[in-house]
Formats: structure tokens, C-alpha cells, sequence
């Protein structure tokens, strides 16, 4: 019951880590080992400069 | 075999349910009526046009195909398109799309009693806007996730996309125009609720460089950080109400905020937007989505009670909050909570390049309109558990009732709406306001009714910080929704003048930025303008005009989909998308030409200008409103012009559209489908990334 309860806890923590972007950073390294693991990733602070400017360059809100 | 059987029998009882509180709202004369047979009747109404209406288009129309790879998988590029889960991807939409109009819309409409507006909610979401978000979204994945315009432009031709374009640059500008009114009279002479509003900036902007500097990337400890600041920021906009000496700072009328506005959006428009825009962003969304299921879960548990009728005599045109009758407006206040255009914009931008797998679609377009439409019951039940009285005083603008408290209610009174100056005053008292009559633009009577709401839910003796604090919801994400929509206008004129002068098109080269984010801030600002000087609190002209080029957008969207429907051979099905654009097409024509051609002046803009300028000539007004009726009498005319504008776009797209058909049907040629070609998906049907 416990280990249930503890599982569910954990698998919320992680969408709520995924749905505010959170944890973007380590999904970025796991990407970028798998695909680009000849270069070197980006720090935190500067991917998240990146992905931050990304983000607003296009319609995110509307009425 | 059983397992058919139940879930046969479970959908009856839902569709029966369903069909027992519409037709329990609808025919209730008289009596107030709990609020949770508006829930009951909005949910079953969703769940069963989702399991069957959404899975038919999904199945038999659309053909969606979950073994075809989406663009997410094809073309994972690690950031912008990457297959995700849905339920992420769910979020990510629902809070894109979810703005402030589900909530003013409603609150406005009401002024027709609550029937008109929560059938139109429900019956335009389920056949019409629901359908456009699920449709645009499909067409855009099998297209690597174009955007509407480009999908115009490849499916209908240059005129469709142009015509895209522009309207949807113009509808930008009302739309930033409007709210930012809504926000305007939140705070106009309330300095608690402009102080709280005030410091918003600074926690938005200490957020962000937190996010930036202290803790790079660490995105929910920010966005706790600011909450907790934002709800302190409340209390403490109370506290400076109350000292005699700060209270003035924030005490002013409308015009001086207005101006505090437009210099915040320029401001906005140029600073780098991890300063102000993207913490903005994260605290509008906690507090979005916190208080909406605070707002779901109140009204569940309190089962407040309706009073506003289910029909007022407003039906005639003759509404104190705007002109015109049922038909067309009430189709044209409702806008976002049962059609919105913009959402075509976000279905075909960010979130086709993020889903993972086809069969995504029915839940996040479907579903996530659906979810939107919900918010706008709820909005309608706020408004309507107010006594319709106290509705009406807080709405209806000076011009119409009088600008003295006892005219006000005496008028009011007479409508059948009784009210007394006293109820009103301790009204006001108990929400730590100096006044709450004439407080047109929906956000100061939603705030009300979610006060009383929560308020009985929660305990009545914060009713002052409840209102305050759902001041700040709306206004936190209004004033996102106005940076967000600033930036975005300026990216599309960027786009338009650098076809004349390719240094103007760089995003990135100051001046630029400087002179386009000035042209969209004038712009909107204009609009605002001129809604904060109109004597009839500028929301009965905004608000309709906005209404319109939003539902003009969606008749765009419906456009291009019919038209890729009819020229990838599934003539039979068009209706779904026809039927919709056809409505639409019929409410904003006949909107727009009443807005023309009537000869009420609360309605036609022509005549609203004609007749300004004969009291002008005959020397008939004090002098205060002759000196700025000159400007008043070129904004109704220009209003005018835009209107007409409006639905010339609307005319030029619906017949490129037509003439397109036409020719495909008679094997003429046609510009091709753009559709990406199939390729089988790989993704491993990991069971962790499908639920």
C-alpha cells in the first residue's frame, strides 16, 4: 500500500516536473547523449537562456 | 460481451442525465436554480460528444492513423518538435489556449439572462469550436505542424493567406485593446486592486531573475517563490489601502491608467523576455489553473444558487452593458468559451510538433476546447449567482444608468431588478472597495461573484481578500496575454516590412524592434484610448468589434479545413466543418451590418456618429463632452471601418475557398495537398509514454 502510494506520489512529482519544464534540462542531456554525444551539452544556465528565447518566438497566448 | 453491454447502458444514463439538466436550466422559469445542474448539464453534454461525436470525426472523417509516424517522432529535434506525453502535451495546450475572454465573455452575455449564453456555450463548443481545434490540429501534424496562415497560403492560395495574415494581425490589436480596458476598469479609483496589480511587475521580474541567475532553469521553485509573493502582494495592497498617505499614489481614474498600461506593454515589448514575460507566464498559469479548479471544486461543494433569470427582457437590443439583440450578439460576446479563432493559431503551432502519436489529437484538440468551454460556465455561473440587481449596477456603465448612486439603482429598480443603494455601499465595504456601481468590463463582477463563492466556501470574513485576489488572477493573466500578444505582433509586422526592407524583418536589430513594438503598442493603445474616454465605458463598442474579428479568425480556420477536406475527396463529411463556418459567417455578417446599417445609436457606429455631430452642431452638449466629441465622432467612424474591413476579409477567404471547391470538383486544377507523406511510426509503445 505504502510503495503504491509512494509510486503514484513520485509519478505525479514527475509530471508536474515535465508539465512546468522543470526538469527540461535533464531531458536535454538525455537527449543530447543519445543523439549528439560527440559534442559537448550546453551548461543549465545557458540552455535554459536558449530554450527561454525559443519559446517566445512564436503565439504561446491567447484570449 | 457484458463489457458492452454496461458500457452501452452507462452511456444512456449519461446522455439521459445530460438531457435531463439542459432541459432542467433551460425550461426553469422563476425559481433560482443550483448551480451543479449547470455542471452536470456541461459535462455530460462534453462526455458524450467526445466518446462519440470526436471518436466519429477522429475515425471515420479524419482517418486518423496511429501507426503513421507524427513529426514529433520524424523530425525530433530535441526541443521544439519532440514526441511527448499527451497528458504533458494536454497542459502545455490547455494553458495556451486558456485566456481571459471564457471569462469575460460569459460574465457580459449574462445581461440576456443565463439560457442564451450556457446553450451557445455548450452547443457552439461541442459542433463548432471543439471541431475547429481538433480539425486545425490534425491538418497542421500532417503538415510538420505549419502554422494557419501557411496552411491558407499552400491549400487555398496567396489571397487565403494574406487575408489570414492581416486578420489575424487586426484581431491581435483589438483583443490587447479590450483587455487591456478590462484591466483599466479593475483598477480604475480601487488603489488596492492597482497597487496588487503594480506589484506584479517587480515579482515577476525578481522571478525571473532568479530563474536566470540565482538558480538557473529551476523553474517551480521560482514560480513558488513568486506565488507566495503575489498572494503577500494582495494582503499588502490592503494594507496600503488603508494608510491614508500610499492610498492616493494608487488612487486614479481611468485615463492616467491607461497611459500606465500602454507604457507598461511597450516596456513589455523591448525588455528581454526572460525579465518580464516568461516569469509572467509561469505565475499566470499556476494562478490560472489553481484558481479554476478552487473556482470547480467551490462551486461543487457550495451548489450556490442562480438567480439571474433565464431570460432577460434584454433580448430586445435595449441592454445596459451593450447593444443589440440576442441574435447575433450573444454568439459575438460568448466568442472564446464556445468558438475561438486564436485557438487555431496555437493548434497549429506549438502543440502538433509535440505529439507523439495521431490518435493524441481527439484528447488535446477535442478535449482541451472542451475543458476551455467549461471555464465559461463556470464564468457564467459566477456572474449569474449574483442577485441580478447588484449584476446590473456593477455593469452597466454611467452613461446608460446615471452617474449618481440613487439614479443608478432607481433605474435599475425599474428594470425588475431591484437594488438598494445601501446593499450596493455595504457591498462595496465588504469587498474593500469605495464603489462597485459602473464598473463595466466584466472583471469586477466576476471578481464578486467568485468572492461570494468562495468566500461561503472558504469563510466569509475574507471576502475583501477574495475579490482582491481574483482581481489579480485576471489581471496577472491579461497583462500576460498583452506582452505575449504585443511580441507577437510585432514578429508579424517585423515580417511584413521586411519584404520592403529586409533590415526591418530581423527580429533581433534594436531599432527594429523599437519602431515595430511602437506600432503595435500605438496601435492597441488607440483602442484603448478611445474605450477609456467613451461616456459608455468603451466595452459596448470594443467588446463587439472583438467578438467579431475572433469569430472572423475561426471562420478562417473552418475555411482552410473545409476546403482540405473537400479537395482530399471526403465532399460527404465537409458539413462538419461547413456547418460551423456557415453559422459563423451568418452571425458576423449580420453582426457587422447592424453594426453599420442600425439606427440605434447604441448599436450602429454610423449612426452613433451622426448623431454626436448634429447635438455637436446644434451646440447641445456641456462643454467637457463637446471638446472630445470631435474624437469620439472619428472613432465610431472608424470602427465602422474596420468592421466593414472585418467582413470583407471574411467575404474574400470564404469565396477563394468556394471557388477552390468548385474547381477541384470539376477537375480543374487546384494548388495540391501539402500533406507530409506516410511513414511508418517506431516509436516503442512504451507504456509509460502513452499514459
Amino acid at each position: 500500500m505504502a510503495t503504491r502510494l509512494n509510486e503514484l506520489l513520485r509519478r505525479c512529482w514527475k509530471l508536474v516536473r515535465e508539465l512546468s519544464g522543470d526538469d527540461a534540462y535533464e531531458r536535454y542531456l538525455l537527449h543530447h547523449a543519445a543523439c549528439h554525444a560527440e559534442a559537448e551539452p550546453l551548461s543549465r544556465a545557458k540552455y535554459f537562456r536558449q530554450r527561454e528565447q525559443a519559446k517566445w518566438e512564436g503565439i504561446r497566448r491567447c484570449c | 460481451m457484458n463489457n458492452k453491454i454496461y458500457s452501452t447502458l452507462v452511456w444512456i444514463a449519461v446522455a439521459l442525465l445530460g438531457a435531463a439538466a439542459v432541459g432542467g436550466i433551460a425550461l426553469n422559469r422563476g425559481e433560482s436554480i443550483n448551480a451543479l445542474w449547470f455542471v452536470t448539464a456541461a459535462l455530460c453534454v462534453y462526455a458524450v460528444a467526445y466518446r462519440f461525436y470526436a471518436a466519429w470525426i477522429s475515425s471515420k472523417v479524419l482517418l486518423i492513423d496511429p501507426t503513421r509516424a507524427t513529426p514529433a517522432e520524424r523530425l525530433n529535434n530535441g526541443h521544439d518538435y519532440m514526441p511527448t506525453n499527451r497528458w504533458i502535451v494536454f497542459g502545455h495546450h490547455f494553458a495556451a489556449i486558456a485566456g481571459p475572454g471564457p471569462l469575460v465573455g460569459p460574465t457580459l452575455a449574462a445581461q440576456f439572462g443565463y439560457l442564451p449564453g450556457t446553450l451557445w456555450i455548450l452547443i457552439g463548443a461541442v459542433l463548432g469550436g471543439c471541431v475547429q481545434d481538433m480539425v486545425t490540429l490534425f491538418f497542421s501534424m500532417r503538415r510538420d505542424g505549419k502554422s494557419l496562415g501557411q496552411m491558407a497560403r499552400d491549400e487555398l492560395g496567396a489571397i487565403g493567406g494574406i487575408a489570414a495574415l492581416v486578420a489575424t494581425l487586426l484581431i491581435m490589436i483589438i483583443l490587447i485593446a479590450v483587455l487591456g480596458l478590462v484591466v483599466v476598469n479593475a483598477m480604475k479609483h480601487s488603489p488596492w486592486a492597482a497597487a496588487t496589480v503594480a506589484a506584479t511587475i517587480p515579482i515577476a521580474m525578481l522571478v525571473g531573475l532568479y530563474m536566470r541567475n540565482i538558480r538557473p532553469g529551476r523553474v517551480l521553485e521560482g514560480s513558488l517563490l513568486g506565488i507566495v509573493l503575489l498572494l503577500l502582494a494582495v494582503a499588502g495592497g490592503g494594507w496600503i489601502d488603508h494608510q491614508p498617505d500610499l492610498r492616493v499614489l494608487f488612487d486614479h481614474p481611468g485615463l492616467p491608467l491607461a497611459w500606465a498600461v500602454i507604457a507598461y506593454g511597450f516596456a513589455a515589448a523591448i525588455l528581454p523576455v526572460w525579465l518580464l514575460l516568461a516569469p509572467r507566464d509561469y505565475l499566470s498559469t499556476y494562478m490560472k489553473l489553481g484558481t479554476v479548479i478552487l473556482l470547480a471544486l467551490a462551486i461543487v461543494w457550495m451548489q450556490p444558487h442562480v438567480k439571474m433569470p433565464a431570460l432577460t427582457q434584454f433580448v430586445d437590443g435595449s441592454g445596459p452593458i451593450f447593444g443589440g439583440k440576442l441574435f447575433p450578439f450573444v454568439f459575438i460576446t460568448i466568442a472564446c468559451g464556445a468558438i475561438s479563432g486564436f485557438h487555431a493559431l496555437i493548434a497549429s503551432g506549438t502543440t502538433p510538433k509535440l505529439l507523439s502519436n495521431e490518435r493524441d489529437i481527439r484528447m488535446i484538440g477535442y478535449g482541451g476546447m472542451a475543458l476551455e468551454s467549461f471555464v465559461a460556465i463556470m464564468a457564467m455561473i459566477a456572474a449569474s449567482v449574483l442577485d441580478p440587481g447588484v449584476f446590473f449596477a456593477i455593469n452597466s456603465p454611467a452613461g446608460v444608468v446615471g452617474k449618481e448612486a440613487a439614479d443608478a439603482v432607481a433605474k435599475i429598480s425599474a428594470w425588475g431588478f431591484p437594488v438598494a443603494v445601501d446593499q450596493m455601499a455595504l457591498l462595496a465595504q465588504q469587498m474593500g472597495e469605495a464603489t462597485l456601481f459602473a464598473r463595466t468590463g466584466g472583471a469586477p463582477s466576476l471578481a464578486v461573484g467568485m468572492a461570494s463563492i468562495f468566500g461561503s466556501a472558504f469563510g466569509q470574513g475574507m471576502l475583501s481578500m477574495w475579490y482582491h485576489f481574483a482581481i489579480m488572477f485576471e489581471a496577472i493573466f491579461i497583462l500576460t496575454t498583452l506582452d505575449a500578444g504585443t511580441r507577437v505582433g510585432r514578429f508579424m509586422l517585423q515580417d511584413m516590412l521586411g519584404n520592403i526592407w529586409p533590415k526591418l524583418g530581423q527580429t533581433s536589430w534594436y531599432p527594429s524592434v523599437l519602431l515595430t513594438s511602437g506600432m503595435v503598442v500605438a496601435a492597441w493603445g488607440y483602442f484603448l484610448y478611445i474605450g477609456v474616454i467613451d461616456p459608455n465605458g468603451g466595452i459596448n463598442i470594443l467588446w463587439p468589434l472583438f467578438g467579431i474579428s475572433n469569430q472572423i479568425l475561426a471562420a478562417i480556420a473552418l475555411c482552410v479545413a473545409t476546403g482540405i477536406m473537400v479537395k482530399s475527396g471526403k465532399l460527404k463529411y465537409a458539413w462538419i466543418t461547413g456547418l460551423p463556418l456557415a453559422w459563423l459567417v451568418t452571425i458576423t455578417s449580420s453582426a457587422v451590418w447592424e453594426k453599420l446599417a442600425s439606427d440605434d445609436i447604441r448599436i450602429g457606429f454610423l449612426s452613433a456618429a451622426h448623431s454626436m455631430a448634429d447635438k455637436l452642431a446644434a451646440g447641445t452638449l456641456p462643454p467637457e463632452k463637446a471638446a472630445v466629441a470631435p474624437t469620439l465622432i472619428f472613432n465610431l467612424q472608424l470602427d465602422a471601418a474596420l468592421a466593414l474591413f472585418f467582413a470583407a476579409m471574411l467575404w474574400i477567404i470564404v469565396l477563394d475557398m468556394l471557388r477552390i471547391c468548385i474547381r477541384h470538383l470539376g477537375n480543374k486544377p487546384v494548388p495540391p495537398l501539402s500533406e507530409a507523406p506516410h511513414q511508418p511510426s517506431e516509436l516503442e509503445e512504451a507504456a509509460w509514454q502513452r499514459d
